[in-house]
């Protein structure tokens, strides 16, 4: 049985590597790809680990995972991709080399944090913290650098994956309302998000966030 | 536990129905039948709590005690005054042709599924459903604040989406490490993310996990209070939406914030031997009355300018729980409660102000006292009782607050008076020419509702010079239960 605690520690890397995929990616459509990627290796991480404890809830969360991060939240945005037309490439406010090496100071600075706890777990796989919550700083570094509207939605999702993550694999799941609710309120979120995008490009033609600078402080 | 019942299920269903029928014109009317009927049994529901002491309902998903059923009064009271006066608010608005009838609707439904959140986020007991309450309230404002649809609301609203988005999602980082230290002490499957059984076994956490999740649930839920330096989406989002999504953005939403990171709090000291929430509390609080106090000197649009003194006032209740004990703990309630009215009732006066001027900067209205006395008044007694003046509430808070801040932490008096005075001077240099002066205003078609703001003032008098003994009774087994 020294098998499944070795495969969900392949898939928690994956998960990592994807989010240093999703920093250097340029195109939107690319993006939303590895983005759709990551929900798969997390699907996959959810269900081993359902298999190895035994947890029912574990399947529901791998479902509700499933439908959400990998086929309808992507299906969205490729749409609005399609509509706004913003296939092409992404600026970043910071250039991809420099982003990489601030990305590994942010895992060394996570796995550092999370250390300590992830000894205490119980859980079979509780070395993933430091994954967890390296994914989840990653994202917020892609948030920062990016100047897109798109992309900075990818980011926040891939946050929300990371969190996902770290609660699958740290308790073997939260308690199943709230797992519903944090679900509920993510579709919810990127709908607003979705309907914004078109509104933000009615109104300035163009989704670059740099147009959103016309409330400062003087 | 009826009430409880129709305290959620009365905004709810109100939600539904006007979801539906929001563009109507007798919408105003119902919306505010239903926050009255919310707010009825709001304060049943009170009287029950006061008179049987802490109560565990529905499977103990719900806890209601005397710290959260105050601000579910206070929820529920503010929620109904400001519907009183989006009537005539939102009736000129759409005169004006700034909403449409979809609009209309979208706002209506809105405002009570808000009115919900809120509700559900503080009378929950299961630490994960406060926070999906928090992310959905920050999503119905969402929707509100860009209601108008122009460029500044949009952009207001992206930001506001985004940070704190971002923002809460570390919280339930913080939610997570909690649920992993419950589940050390009470096993794999009697692990539980109810506060009532984490705090009876508070003191057996993990104290190296509690410690990381009370950092990652102060930057969380401290976004969404407004912490200095996460407050930027604040003074955007609580100035570009419809003044009465500012009023109960600025007087309520806040306070549902801070009340999440008190009950972490409780948890977080219960679990450490050495102070880490206190010390960490008072540093953000104190930062952001300093900021915020020097940002606001330097607005032009007016309701920034009041985004900024709620930054400021957060801070200093942020402080006063900080310190803790007794009296610090009563002194942060106390604030919580004179400074929701205040804030609410200045945004009303705000609001008919902006629309007879047609503008937000400060400098463009001039005269209101001739034009209209009571929206004048109202705007004058509501500066000077958010600037603790006395007799108003504020000032017998914020004594308290500097009193116990003399004694207990004398360092931080320095920066408390400097803050408070540069925000008393440049509030008071900014808003007299407004209320006094000559005018340029044009009067409204629709009579402005001015009665909620003297109703709030006159309450926020009425605590300044007397607080009955239940309430003081309701306060003290409030601010015993916080510690510190």
């Amino acid at each position: 049985m020294n098998f499944v605690p070795q495969l969900i520690n392949l898939f928690a890397t994956l998960i990592l590597m994807l989010s240093f995929a999703m920093i250097s990616q340029r195109r939107i459509v690319s993006l939303i790809n590895l983005f759709m990627l990551q929900g798969v290796a997390l699907v996959a991480a959810s269900i081993l680990l359902g298999y190895a404890t035994g947890q029912a809830d574990l399947y529901v969360s791998a479902a509700l995972t499933l439908l959400l991060k990998v086929i309808l939240i992507p299906w969205m945005l490729h749409r609005v991709v399609r509509r706004l037309n913003v296939r092409w490439d992404i600026e970043t406010l910071i250039n991809i080399p420099t982003t990489m090496l601030v990305g590994i100071g942010l895992v060394i600075f996570s796995f550092s944090l999370a250390l300590p706890i992830s000894r205490l777990s119980s859980s079979m796989a509780g070395g993933a913290l430091g994954i967890a919550l390296s994914c989840v700083l990653l994202s917020f570094m892609m948030m920062i650098t990016r100047s897109k509207a798109v992309p900075q939605v990818i980011g926040f999702l891939s946050m929300e994956n990371g969190l996902i993550f770290a609660a699958t694999t740290v308790t073997n799941g939260m308690p199943m309302i709230v797992e519903f609710g944090v679900a509920l309120d993510v579709l919810v979120g990127v709908l607003i998000l979705g309907v914004f995008m078109f509104q933000i490009r009615e109104k300035f033609d163009s989704l670059d966030i740099h147009n959103l600078e016309a409330l400062k402080e003087d | 536990m009826q009430a409880l019942l129709f305290v959620l299920g009365i905004p709810l269903v109100g939600s539904a129905v006007l979801g539906v029928a929001g563009h109507r014109d007798f919408a105003r009317n119902i919306n505010v039948a239903f926050s009255a009927g919310t707010f009825l049994a709001a304060c049943v529901l009170t009287a029950q709590i006061v008179a049987d002491g802490p109560r565990l309902v529905f499977d103990r998903q719900f806890f209601i005690d005397p710290l959260n059923v105050f601000l579910v009064t206070l929820t529920a009271f503010v929620g109904l005054t400001t519907a009183i006066f989006s009537r005539p608010y939102m009736r000129v608005e759409q005169d004006r042709g700034k909403m449409t009838p979809r609009r209309m609707r979208l706002y209506h439904g809105m405002y009570q599924l808000f009115s919900f959140t809120m509700l559900l986020a503080l009378t929950t007991n299961n630490l994960g459903i406060l926070w999906v309450a928090m992310e959905a309230a920050t999503l119905t404002t969402v929707l509100l604040v860009s209601v108008y649809r122009t460029a500044a609301s949009l952009e207001a609203a992206w930001k506001y989406f985004i940070l704190c988005g971002v923002g809460i999602a570390q919280a339930l980082f913080g939610t997570v490490l909690l649920y992993m230290a419950a589940e050390k002490v009470l096993g794999p499957l009697g692990a539980t993310l109810l506060w009532t059984s984490l705090d009876a076994v508070k003191g057996q956490l993990d104290p190296a996990i509690v410690t990381l999740a009370f950092a990652f649930l102060l930057i969380g839920y401290g976004t969404k209070v407004g912490f200095v330096p996460l407050h930027s989406w604040l003074p955007d989002a609580h100035a570009e939406g419809p003044t009465p999504v500012s009023a109960v953005l600025s007087g309520l939403l806040l306070n549902v914030a801070m009340y999440a990171v008190l009950r972490c709090k409780v948890l977080t000291d219960g679990a450490l031997l050495r102070p880490l929430a206190g010390p960490l509390m008072m540093g953000f609080g104190l930062l952001s009355v300093v900021v915020a106090a020097f940002f606001l000197s330097r607005q032009k649009d007016v309701k920034r300018m009041f985004s900024y003194s709620s930054i400021e006032h957060m801070g200093l209740i942020t402080f006063a729980f900080g310190m803790g004990g007794p009296v610090a703990n009563f002194a942060g309630l106390l604030h919580m409660t004179v400074h929701s009215l205040v804030k609410s009732a200045i945004f009303y006066a705000v609001g008919h102000a902006t629309q007879k001027a047609g503008t937000q900067i400060m400098s463009e209205i001039r005269g209101l006292i001739k034009v209209n006395p009571t929206v004048g008044w109202g705007l004058m007694l509501g500066v000077m009782a958010i600037l603790g003046m006395p007799p108003f509430g504020v000032f017998a808070s914020e004594f308290l607050i500097l009193t116990t801040a003399m004694r207990d932490q004398p360092w931080a008096t320095p920066f408390l008076f400097l803050a408070l005075g540069v925000a008393f001077a440049s509030m008071l240099i900014r808003v007299l020419p407004m209320v006094f002066g000559e005018t340029t205003l044009k009067p409204l078609a629709h009579p402005p509702a001015l009665l909620p703001v003297f109703v709030h003032l006159t309450l926020a008098l009425v605590l300044g010079l007397y607080i009955p003994p239940y309430l003081n009774g309701w306060y003290v087994q409030a601010a015993r239960m916080l510690g510190g």
